[in-house]
């Protein structure tokens, strides 16, 4: 047992196993801070760097808050206060930092495989929290929790994740995720924000969100971001909106109800209606909550020297 | 007495005289002064070269020496010796240079240079445009007169097509090739990467096949119609190689090239994050490179070359969006093609080595004869059998991003000779 890898930087390159352990592991981090206040100490003399090069507020709280939550020593370093700005190179600004004798850190970066590209050269262990287009691996987990909990399982569910797909590392992160534990995932968007490759993943291509949503159990929905317009992408956000915004109206709410998910920050009016949005179906502020159980559980299985089974036998 | 050298044995391939056989060169002076079997000559130095090929000194016509402007990337004194490494008699340098090779000063500083530090022969090229702005013709008479062998404005692609055309229209009067580096930069937009599967796991932007093959389509029909020689950089689509096959049935006076990058390697390293896996165009998918392949065995692509791109350590260590695009090739150029087109026998020596040789001479119109008496003694030796590891403590280039370090090759050049001056022996360099 135990996780085995050095680095969190993707989930296409966890095993079944991995992931697995992950959420279990969360599960019990969850279970023990409903009840309690008090601080772990699995951590405990551990330096976690929080390097953000794009603007976050939710992630980089949650990585701060697991961290703390497992006693670590955390530092958060924000683009506006780094060196980036004086010209110096991203791999010259990692070991600033690790001579500092940080342990872990936790970056987010507007280039894909940068954590990658770090993680082969310098000597510490990376938690990506979003790298370009490519990878959030804590928000695929901490998305896949959040349908286990409340859906009892995730294979064979029928997940729909709608929107740009080309430009979401969340999207890729959640079918890769999906994926290995045998959810059927489909997507819906405009053609020209689908990658043309993305069936070969096992993904089903919809341009028609409502037979998308037929006999879907999850949606997921993502932000679309406004200036997708000026690339040529979409045509506007009004018919953005018209053809993929989910509100009330739409046919599958008639049947039944589904689980109704958005990784933040949500653009009302444009993705997904206020309707919606705080109905009893959306789970998006739990998605949140579970969010630091995550982190903490990968934080612990990377940089706690513990497992599950260990775990288990601490805290039960 | 002038200085002779006896190449013994060798196997000498030389499509310019259409010669393959088992032949001894005696070189004497800067001149091959006889080409025949069994030469005995007891004041030569003699060089045993059984079971080696001897060739007419390879050119590679795409070549960025970066002088002048970026020196700390390569210099025309470390390129020629890079070339010099890989077997290459004769580079050919791109004018995407600070400043931009556009009048006949800069040529002239290049020649200059040349003549004093490199090495090898270098041939200049010059610009399309003035500072390869695309908006106004070079003085291209004038670039002509001082000896540039091809205009081109490689690195970016002309997109004003009426500026192409006159480009073409203009350069025919003086006999110039036209080298396109076939590129629509709006549909490539910030592209870093293959469009297709890879890039879509790896969240890279992608650069469609579109972008190439776009501007493919449009110069072969523009050479059509001002009958200007449009020679096509860099080929990386099978919908280029489909359109310049097709151009060439028809009769249009097209030419085109392609690098070992292109030919031996596609886009699925793209997964390491690697940016040594980062050129423009883009490593492609398998099919491209499959149909790159098919054109360079069917004659449809003409020449090899190595679009030699050195780029610092500090400017290849970068996120993958930010690292500038391109690689180093002068030196595995003949170890990649024999490895993977000789030794497994998809093309003959004697076919593969005309796309270095009298193909880009011929475009070129370099007044070249091949390995005969009286003619300047440029010759390549390649032994077919020698196996090595390419590493970097033997790169002779200033700059080391190549994706090939580490690869074990065979087929190496093991004599460099320029005008009759041994400057590579035994993988080492003489000067």
């Amino acid at each position: 047992m135990g996780l085995g890898i050095k680095h969190l930087l993707d989930l296409r390159s966890l095993q079944k196993e991995q992931i697995e352990e992950i959420l279990d592991t969360a599960v019990i981090f969850k279970k023990y801070f409903s009840s309690s206040r008090e601080k772990l100490d699995f951590l405990k003399n551990v330096s976690v760097t929080n390097l953000f090069f794009e603007p976050s507020t939710r992630t980089r709280m949650s990585f701060e808050i697991a961290a703390k939550r497992l006693g670590a020593d955390v530092v958060n370093v924000s683009v506006s206060t780094s060196s980036i700005v004086k010209g110096e190179t991203l791999l010259d600004t990692i070991k600033t930092i690790l001579s500092m004798n940080v342990d872990l850190i936790v970056m987010r970066h507007s280039s894909s495989g940068a954590p990658h590209f770090l993680s082969q050269r310098v000597n510490a262990s990376f938690v990506n929290a979003g790298d370009g287009y490519h990878s959030h691996p804590t928000q695929g987990l901490l998305d896949i929790f959040t349908m286990k909990e409340k859906l009892g399982k995730i294979k064979g569910l029928n997940v729909t994740i709608i929107g740009d797909i080309t430009h979401s590392r969340v999207a890729r992160s959640n079918i890769w995720g999906l994926k290995k534990l045998g959810a059927n995932v489909r997507v819906a968007g405009p053609s020209t924000l689908i990658p043309k490759d993305l069936e070969a993943l096992g993904v089903k291509v919809f341009y028609d969100v409502d037979e998308a949503l037929d006999d879907t159990d999850v949606v997921n929905i993502l932000r679309i971001q406004l200036e997708r317009q000026k690339e040529t992408l979409l045509p506007s956000l009004r018919e953005y909106n018209r053809l993929y915004g989910v509100d009330e109206k739409r046919p599958v709410f008639t049947k039944r109800k589904i689980l109704v998910m958005h990784p933040g920050p949500m653009n009302r009016g444009v993705e997904i209606s206020d309707s919606i949005a705080d109905s009893e179906m959306a789970v998006i502020n739990e998605q949140v909550t579970n969010g630091i159980a995550v982190r903490m559980a990968v934080l612990y299985l990377l940089k706690g020297n513990g497992n599950l089974n260990k775990l288990k036998e601490e805290l039960q | 007495m002038k200085k002779k050298i006896l190449l013994k044995n060798g196997i000498v391939v030389d499509p310019f005289n259409n010669i393959k056989e088992k032949l001894d060169v005696l070189i004497e002076g800067n001149i091959i002064r006889k080409v025949a079997k069994n030469i005995t000559d007891s004041n030569a130095e003699l060089n045993d070269v059984s079971n080696n090929y001897i060739f007419p000194g390879l050119i590679d016509m795409h070549v960025h020496l970066r002088e002048p402007g970026r020196e700390d990337q390569e210099k025309i004194s470390t390129g020629t010796r890079s070339a010099a490494m890989g077997g290459i008699t004769s580079v050919v340098c791109m004018p995407n240079t600070n400043p931009v090779i556009d009048t006949q000063a800069s040529v002239k500083l290049i020649q200059h240079i040349a003549e004093n530090e490199g090495i090898v022969k270098v041939f200049c090229t010059g610009s399309i445009t003035k500072g390869r702005k695309g908006e106004e013709l070079t003085e291209i008479g004038d670039l002509k007169s001082i000896g540039v062998v091809a205009i081109t404005d490689d690195g970016s692609s002309v997109m004003n097509a009426n500026i192409m055309r006159r480009a073409l229209e203009y350069s025919k009067m003086f006999d110039l090739p036209v080298v396109s580096h076939c590129e629509d930069l709006n549909l490539t937009k910030d592209g870093v990467a293959n469009e297709g599967y890879y890039s879509m796991i790896c969240g890279f932007r992608g650069i469609p096949n579109a972008s190439e093959d776009v501007v493919v389509s449009r110069d072969i029909i523009l050479s059509k119609l001002s009958k200007g020689h449009l020679h096509i950089a860099h080929v990386s689509t099978g919908g280029a190689v489909k359109l310049i096959n097709e151009a060439k049935k028809e009769g249009v006076t097209v030419t085109a090239e392609a690098t070992p990058h292109h030919l031996f390697l596609n886009d699925e390293k793209l997964s390491i994050f690697d940016s040594n896996y980062k050129m423009k165009p883009p490593l492609r998918a398998e099919n491209d490179r499959k149909e790159v392949v098919r054109g360079l065995k069917n004659g449809i692509i003409d020449c090899i070359v190595s679009d030699h791109a050195p780029h610092t350590i500090f400017e290849k260590e970068q996120e993958f969006d930010l690292t500038p695009f391109g690689i180093i090739g002068l030196e595995t150029t003949v170890p990649l093609v024999f490895t993977n087109l000789v030794h497994k026998k998809i093309i003959l020596v004697e076919d593969v080595i005309k796309k270095m040789t009298i193909n880009p001479a011929k475009i070129l119109r370099l007044d070249i004869k091949g390995i005969k008496e009286g003619e300047p003694a440029d010759i390549t030796v390649v032994d077919p059998e020698l196996e090595a590891v390419y590493k970097k403590e033997d790169c002779a280039s200033k700059s080391i991003n190549s994706p090939f370090f580490g690869m074990k090759l065979k087929g190496y050049p093991v004599m460099t000779i320029v005008e009759g001056k041994m400057i590579m022996k035994d993988r080492r360099l003489l000067v």
